[in-house]
């Protein structure tokens, strides 16, 4: 039997009581990637991809181009060099070919099918206006598809996930390694870029399984044997690192049997993601509460999901939304411990009786504990239950709510239903103004 | 959902009088009539003693050339429905009233005979010493082969209740028109393919007698004709002629459907009977393949291998011919629509006029809810024309009248039909016969019709003699005008004129003693054609048997424009305000009063009668030959009367029998066992009115559901779960228990769209979220197989949004339900017991709920701030209030009405067209088991 916290059928604080199904994928859809404010695109083992109005879940466009398994999705928006913003979406296939969309008119911009391997990692830098694809090896590219620069043959692996720090560099994590490039125009043209290999930093144990920048400073790893390590994103230092996701030292009540059955699975960071003060790991089944600052787990919540948690997002009301394979999507509230009354000792009394030595050995044990256990804890505030299968990934579109996507080939919209029912009042009234009054056919 | 007649017919005079003190009294509209023969007997729906049939039914006759008035058959075709009824007699007494200028001639102006495509009549008449009332519509078909070409036939709705033939006048007359319309469309498309025969007949004689007479030209070089040279000339010529003849009666009767469909009023029969056909024959399993095809509806297909024959000159006059059965007539396909049609007709109106009129009321005020009613009724039964809207039967009304009419219904709203005042053109017959009728001025008749009805009121005269006091007599109480004629322009002019003169004649003139037996014709339709001459010469018979002067005497053909004072006032009244004027019960039996759209003055314009149609004598007496036979019995054994082979189903009388035995719930109540027990029960099956498959289903599912709430004590939670939207699963092992459960609780859910019902009746394949979005209400298979386990883990990963019903276990495991609607919705203790009526009464709960949903979707303020700062939250809490203290809704009801303002609110911002993306509401509550 797990140790998984249920929460009842009565969840006041989940504000998600409306769903709509989106069905059009005919495979596992793993990728959902957010085009703007009510737009979103979805993509998976079908090769096809879906754009997706978020508010009323109507399906917008399906494009298709692509032979096999979508393997990478980036927007690609802005371009403030024309005059209306466009939204273009770049996917990578197991075909080896990338294709740039339009979203505006859901036609296939251009594609490039001149790649060794798959490309599994797709990255844009806003700010230079390139991408970079990420497969067996690096290669740059601009708007117009141009191949600027390339890496030379990296692994056969290949990179699993790239990251923009500044200084126009790159962290790549390619199997264990953590490779840094710097990107340079060249010196001949002004179009001309360069890619180096800056640093190669080899701390990982296994493979990196995740990447994320926390800001403009740091940025973090996670591997598969359950390290996490935060990185100076200048100097590309280890500036700290968690490793003892498998030690129980933490979780002083977790049972002896559930440790000696943990496989290395169990403490893979899938997933990380973080705000300015903390990091959000999706580790095995759990999820832990990294912060920066005090360089500890904060919180954690072992055992989340039946199964291993896939996607992990923080909401700004210091919510956290895990998604995981047992099909679940499940809403925490990360919140304050409350100190019990009795843990103040109470110094005066023994000092009165001259216990005063002993007193400071307790009292250091206890601040000792204190600074030990978490001050914060997880808790459940709500699950959304609907897919059939595992749920790779989840898209928070704020007030709009949540889609979800899952391998049961489906799409879930989690709304809000007060807000769905006073939208629709507000529609009924315009379009009752529209009209002219109720026209009652007699 | 108005009312539930089981009560109402039990309802005494004296008690309602009583109550009408102490209560404020209900609308009009409202207000239920009182049963009139209260004090006489236990059982209300014995109405009549008299009559000698069980039940209502149809019978066709035919005017046969051969053999006079003939019944064919009855519908339904059992013997036991007409029982000792004489069947010829009132065969005899139907076809005598037929006012058609059907005939076909030569008309004096034109060389070749003419077709006349004459309207429909609709006569109502009563018998008083059979005890029966008819609703009589006179069709002509045409033959080739008959006198005149036409065959006059009738068909004729036969009740023991007046009132139901008065009252359902417009209704059975345009149900009727639709039968008429297919029987003739189908005759038409024969009469062309046997002339077209004919004429090949024809044209393969020329050539074989030109042929022959230029044989002899060439063998005879004498220069002078034989006998036999000129013989063959003539026969010749005579051949030509016919040719000529045929070809342009081909021409007539093709250019039918065009003429016609210039024509606003005209609707072309459609075969959207295969639709009622499927209806009726989901109940059993015969599955009667179209006995034409699909390819035979084609209008005048030609048949290719036709070997056309020589016509021997003087062939036409065969005395031993054998007329074509009515079957022949019009073709197979049609035919049998036809008797689909007149089935529904049969099943449409059976029962109480009561039953009858209340369906039709709430009907109309069910489609007046046109935002919600599509919540919980069944809207293909919503979209149904309603039968008084259908003006295809009486084309009498010009498009001036149509408009007229439905500007004032929509004014006052349909309700009209309340029993006293059912708006129709069946007019006032004031009893009390007169014999001063005329008046020597005639104010509003112009000249020429005056003479004219003085010529015929000569005729009258003459006939009237010696038969004033016939025992036997023939009323005719009112008649509705039936336009003749080819030219429709004039009658549509003459149109709003059903107060012309004749109007004025069956209301004056029909002013009579009611004698003992008597044929009464309560009501017409105005034909222009009132018994025209020739109608004398072509049936002699009829006339010189029928007391047909009597007919005349008694009013319906006496030409009476001025009303003697007696009902002048009274016709003012109906003219000036259209109101109702209720003439004395007592007196007479037609108590409508005229409702005329029109007044009086429209009378001058009235053309000559013919409407165009020039009256000649018919073709000389072609061949009567010998009657074959005497009357059929009055049994009614069809096989005798009906050679043409009928359809095997309506030649089985147990077929009601045997679709009620295949209802899936084997409803132990159905009418039809009730009706063979309780043999008092005159008019069987109050139950079902339009007796479509919905209506069987609300009949079944009102009683599962009565038994249903009798039997789980928990059925409050349950249908609490429906009507807030929460679906619900029927989980067992038993497939026909299940689905008696679902269909017992399907009349709880809400619609979310105007499609079927979200309703899912078995289903054994493990559920999923999308299920959910779809159905409302499942019934799902229990298996202990390993396929069974995943069913049970999908149900319980999402019970969240479920109320499971075991029925094996009789548990129930659902959010706690503490309001009052549905306690009234479902009471236990409920002394209804039919599941007719059960299910009226949800139906009212629900409309009430609907209602409340309406008030809480459209009010502006509970939804939208009323200022621009005001919080969310005020109009939260105004919201709330509205829902507790105006609506008076408690706890979870609460919810019932929120969902259902939400499918409203739904419904209405969807774009017609648009079929919007089905979503899943659902709530974090707890859920709790149930047990018995």
């Amino acid at each position: 039997r797990s140790s998984v916290q249920t929460i009842g059928e009565e969840q006041i604080q989940n504000p998600y009581t409306e769903l709509l199904v989106l069905k059009g994928h005919q495979d596992i859809v793993r990728f959902l990637v957010q085009i703007d404010d009510c737009r979103f695109a979805s993509a998976g083992d079908d090769g096809i991809i879906f754009l997706w109005n978020a508010q009323t879940g109507e399906k917008l466009f399906e494009l298709h181009g692509h032979m096999q398994k979508i393997t990478a999705i980036a927007p690609f928006s802005s371009s403030d060099v024309f005059e209306e913003k466009a939204h273009l979406i770049i996917t990578a296939s197991a075909d080896r070919t990338v294709i740039i969309w339009d979203c505006a008119s859901g036609r296939q911009v251009q594609k490039v099918s001149c790649f060794h391997s798959t490309v599994k990692c797709l990255t844009v830098l806003q700010r230079l206006d390139v991408w970079l694809s990420g497969g067996s090896d690096l290669c740059v590219w601009n708007r117009k598809l141009d191949l600027l620069c390339k890496t030379s043959h990296l692994s056969d692996a290949g990179i699993s996930a790239l990251v923009e720090l500044p200084k126009n560099c790159v962290a790549a994590a390619v199997g264990k390694e953590l490779i840094i490039f710097r990107l340079s125009a060249s010196s001949n043209g002004s179009e001309g870029w360069n890619v180096l290999e800056v640093k190669r930093l080899v701390d990982h144990e296994d493979n990196i399984l995740s990447l994320v920048n926390v800001n403009d400073l740091t940025f973090v790893t996670g591997s598969h044997v359950g390290e996490l390590i935060v990185w100076d994103a200048l100097d590309w230092t280890k500036q700290a690192s968690e490793c003892n996701f498998r030690d129980s030292s933490i979780h002083p009540d977790v049972q002896p049997e559930i440790k000696l059955s943990q496989s290395p699975n169990e403490t893979s960071v899938q997933h990380l993601t973080s705000d300015e003060e903390c990091v959000f790991a999706a580790v095995g089944k759990g999820i832990y509460v990294y912060n920066l600052q005090m360089k500890r787990v904060i919180a954690c919540q072992r055992t989340a999901h039946d199964s291993s948690v896939l996607h992990i997002e923080k909401l700004p009301n210091r919510q956290l939304i895990s998604c995981s394979e047992d099909g679940s999507v499940r809403i925490w509230e990360l919140r304050e411990k409350q100190q019990l009354p009795a843990e103040p000792v109470p110094t005066g009394f023994f000092n009165m009786w001259g216990f005063g030595r002993a007193n400071k050995q307790a009292n250091q044990a206890a601040k000792k504990m204190q600074e030990n256990t978490p001050m914060y804890f997880l808790e459940l505030v709500g699950d959304l239950i609907g897919h059939s299968s595992a749920v790779q990934m989840f898209l928070y579109f704020g007030e709009l709510g949540l889609a979800t996507c899952s391998a049961d080939h489906l799409i879930i919209l989690w709304k809000d239903g007060e807000r769905e029912s006073s939208l629709r009042s507000l529609t009924l009234f315009q379009k009752l103004a529209q009209n002219g009054g109720l026209q009652l056919k007699v | 959902m108005i009312s539930a007649p089981d009560v109402v017919a039990f309802t005494r005079e004296e008690e309602l009088e009583d109550d009408l003190y102490r209560e404020p009294p209900l609308p009009e509209e409202y207000s239920v009539p009182l049963f009139p023969f209260a004090g006489h007997g236990a059982n209300p729906w014995a109405k009549v003693a008299g009559s000698k049939f069980t039940r209502d039914f149809i019978l066709i006759s035919e005017f046969s050339e051969q053999v006079g008035p003939q019944p064919l058959l009855t519908i339904p075709d059992d013997a036991k429905v007409s029982g000792t009824f004489d069947l010829n007699y009132f065969s005899l007494r139907i076809m005598s009233v037929d006012y058609q200028a059907s005939f076909v001639g030569h008309p004096p102006g034109s060389a070749y005979p003419k077709l006349n495509f004459v309207e429909d009549s609709k006569v109502v008449l009563g018998d008083s010493k059979e005890g029966a009332f008819a609703y009589v519509h006179h069709l002509t078909l045409y033959d080739l082969e008959a006198r005149g070409f036409v065959r006059p036939f009738c068909m004729a709705y036969i009740s023991a209740d007046e009132h139901k033939i008065m009252q359902q006048f417009q209704e059975l007359s345009a149900e009727f028109s639709k039968a008429s319309e297919c029987l003739k469309t189908g005759n038409r498309k024969a009469f062309a393919n046997e002339l077209e025969k004919k004429l090949k007949d024809l044209d393969y004689t020329r050539t074989v007698l030109h042929n022959e007479t230029e044989m002899q030209k060439k063998a005879n070089d004498k220069g002078y004709y034989t006998t036999q040279a000129i013989e063959k000339a003539n026969e010749l010529a005579s051949v030509e002629k016919s040719i000529i003849e045929h070809q342009d009666l081909l021409k007539q009767i093709r250019s039918y459907p065009y003429r016609k469909l210039k024509e606003s009023e005209f609707h072309p029969y459609e075969p959207e009977c295969a639709l009622d056909r499927a209806d009726l024959g989901c109940g059993q399993d015969t599955t009667p393949s179209d006995p034409a095809g699909a390819g035979e509806t084609h209008l005048y297909t030609h048949i290719p291998s036709y070997t056309p024959k020589l016509i021997k000159a003087k062939s036409a006059k065969c005395f031993d011919k054998k007329l074509k059965t009515l079957e022949e007539l019009c073709d197979v396909y049609f035919f049998t629509q036809t008797l689909d049609q007149l089935h529904h007709i049969e099943r449409t109106f059976r029962g109480d006029v009561c039953y009858l009129l209340t369906e039709q009321i709430s009907r109309v005020l069910l489609k007046q809810q046109s935002v919600t009613n599509f919540l919980f009724e069944d809207m293909s039964f919503l979209d149904e024309k309603p039968p008084e809207k259908q003006f295809r039967g009486c084309q009498g009304l010009s498009q001036d009248a149509m408009d007229g009419k439905g500007l004032e219904e929509s004014l006052a709203p349909k309700v009209v039909i309340s029993l006293g005042s059912y708006k129709s053109s069946v007019e006032c017959v004031p009893i009390k016969m007169e014999q001063e009728m005329e008046d020597p001025e005639e104010p509003k008749m112009s000249e020429s019709v005056t003479s004219e009805h003085q010529e015929n009121l000569d005729y009258l005269d003459a006939d009237i003699k010696g038969s004033i006091s016939s025992g036997e007599s023939i009323e005719v109480l009112g008649t509705e005008k039936s336009g003749s004629g080819l030219t429709k322009s004039e009658s549509q002019a003459s149109l709003p004129v059903i107060p012309s003169p004749q109007a004025g004649r069956s209301k004056v003139g029909s002013r009579r003693t009611v004698s003992e037996d008597s044929i009464e014709v309560l009501s017409t339709c105005p034909s222009e054609s009132l018994i025209p001459e020739d109608f004398k010469a072509s049936y002699p018979s009829a006339i010189n048997e029928e007391p047909y002067m009597d007919h005349d005497d008694e009013g319906g053909l006496r030409f009476t424009p001025r009303p003697s004072p007696g009902t002048a006032d009274e016709q003012d009244d109906d003219s000036k305000q259209e109101s109702l004027v209720q003439v004395d019960a007592a007196c007479c039996i037609g108590k409508e009063s005229p409702n005329f759209l029109e007044p009086l003055p429209e009378l001058g314009q009235r053309p000559c009668e013919e409407d165009g149609v020039v009256r000649i004598p018919p073709q000389p007496y072609r061949a009567e030959q010998g009657l074959r036979g005497g009357f059929p019995c009055h049994d009614g054994v069809p096989g005798g009367l009906l050679p043409c082979e009928l359809d095997s189903r309506y030649l089985s009388g147990s077929r009601e029998v045997s679709k009620s035995s295949l209802d899936e719930c084997s409803d132990s109540t159905s009418h039809i066992s009730s009706a063979a027990s309780t043999c008092s029960d005159r008019t069987p099956s109050p139950a079902h009115p339009a007796c479509q498959p919905g209506e069987r289903h609300r009949k079944r599912a009102g009683q599962n559901a009565l038994r249903f709430i009798r039997q789980y004590p928990f059925a409050h939670p349950a249908i609490y779960s429906l009507l807030s939207g929460r679906t619900l699963v029927v989980l067992g092992e038993d497939e026909a228990m299940v689905k008696r459960l679902v269909t017992a609780l399907s009349i709880f859910v809400p619609n979310c769209g105007v499609y079927a019902k979200p309703v899912k009746h078995w289903v054994t394949s493990p559920l999923h979220l999308v299920d959910f979005q779809k159905w409302k209400l499942i019934g799902l298979q229990r298996t202990v197989s390993p396929a069974g386990v995943n069913v049970l883990h999908a149900l319980s990963r999402y019970s969240r949004y479920l109320s499971i019903l075991d029925a094996d276990s009789k548990t129930l495991r659902c959010p706690l339900y503490k309001g009052t609607v549905v306690a009234r919705l479902a009471d236990h203790r409920t002394q209804i017991k039919r599941g007719s009526t059960y299910y009226m009464h949800v139906q009212s709960i629900l409309t009430q709920l609907c209602s409340k949903a309406f008030l809480f979707t459209f009010c502006h303020h509970l939804h939208l701030p009323i200022s621009e700062r005001e919080p969310e939250e005020s109009v939260v809490n105004r919201r709330m209030n509205f829902l507790k203290l105006q609506l008076g809704l408690a706890n979870e009801d609460v919810k019932i009405v929120q969902y259902l303002a939400e499918l409203l609110k739904l419904h209405y911002i969807q774009e017609p067209g648009q079929v919007g993306n089905p979503l899943l509401r659902f709530d974090y509550v707890p859920s709790f088991l149930y047990k018995i």
